[in-house]
């Protein structure tokens, strides 16, 4: 280090000090496009739902009866959809962050990343066998404010490791998630509301704001 | 150790161990492999400079094993700590020093 070089050197260590710490620490290419992904996924999902449970009932919602074949159908019916739903939307959300991570040369399998999902997956998973259990006991009351509350707490702990702005999304999924217990009869709008809209939104916001300007 | 001109650490001189101090402040504990990732540095080029980091009691070294491959970890002492806030505020007297 010559002496007239040296607050340039420093300017440069300190950006290199700000840059690993970031990257290591965050996973900073989840993109927007995915959350997008996954809110048309839901959209579409729940529309199904909405065909099959119309199917069912007809227009006399009073007819609830849970222990008849055709419910049971119904519920396997459902319960494809929402796997179905599930796994369009996380291979939506995974091709989009692939893209933005392909283009920034980060990995999807780097230190950050694997916080981000152990984060996520630790109130994922407690919330679906929370709410596999409910089902299990015909228990359908609570399974839509379920989904809602255990998703956005692993989004507010998943904010610890990418993009800070996702505990926003994830306060939102909270509440309407509360709110949600006192309207049960109303589930399936809380939950496209939930899963769907906020997700586009969310995303097109996320988007506008980080990658507009690079895309 | 220190540069008694401008109180900058000789040891973080280096832009490898530089980055290895600045993934370790701010993750309790990152792989080998993890830093060697991050890094964009071989094998034994890191392990050189983990191995001077270590010996200078700025980093703490845990092994391990996940199934039968040895998986060693690295995590900042507080002397570690010490030392690079030291380091980064000598950077930014010297960045303010010179404006």
């Amino acid at each position: 280090m010559s002496s007239e070089n040296q607050p340039l050197d420093s300017l440069q260590d300190v950006r290199d000090i700000r840059k690993m710490m970031e990257r290591s620490s965050r996973f900073t290419s989840l993109s927007g496009l995915s959350c997008v992904a996954a809110g048309i996924c839901a959209m579409a999902g729940a529309w199904l739902a909405r065909y099959f449970m119309g199917g069912y009932y007809g227009d006399d919602l009073s007819r609830w009866i849970y222990s008849d074949d055709s419910f049971s159908l119904l519920r396997t019916q459902l319960l494809l959809t929402a796997a179905g739903t599930f796994g369009a939307a996380l291979l939506g959300a995974f091709f989009f962050t692939w893209r933005k991570a392909k283009g920034h040369g980060e990995t999807l399998g780097n230190h950050a990343s694997r916080k981000v999902f152990w984060s996520m997956a630790v109130p994922l998973i407690t919330g679906g066998v929370f709410t596999l259990g409910m089902l299990h006991h015909n228990e359908w009351h609570f399974v839509a404010p379920a989904c809602l509350v255990f998703y956005g707490l692993g989004l507010v702990n998943a904010g610890k490791y990418t993009v800070a702005d996702i505990r926003y999304l994830g306060y939102c999924e909270i509440a309407l998630g509360l709110v949600n217990v006192w309207f049960t009869q109303r589930s399936l709008y809380f939950w496209t509301l939930g899963f769907g809209v906020l997700h586009i939104v969310y995303g097109v916001i996320m988007w506008w704001k980080y990658e507009r300007a690079k895309a | 150790m220190k540069n008694p001109i401008t109180g900058l650490n000789k040891i973080f001189d280096n832009r490898i161990r530089l980055g290895v101090m600045s993934v370790l402040v701010v993750n309790e504990e990152v792989s080998f492999n993890d830093l060697k990732q991050m890094l964009e540095v071989t094998d034994g080029n890191l392990a050189t400079h983990l191995v001077s980091l270590e010996e200078n009691g700025y980093i703490k070294v845990h092994k391990g094993f996940i199934g039968r491959k040895t998986n060693t970890t690295y995590s900042v002492t507080k002397i570690g700590e010490k030392a690079f806030s030291d380091h980064i505020t000598a950077l930014e007297n010297m960045i303010k020093g010179f404006k």
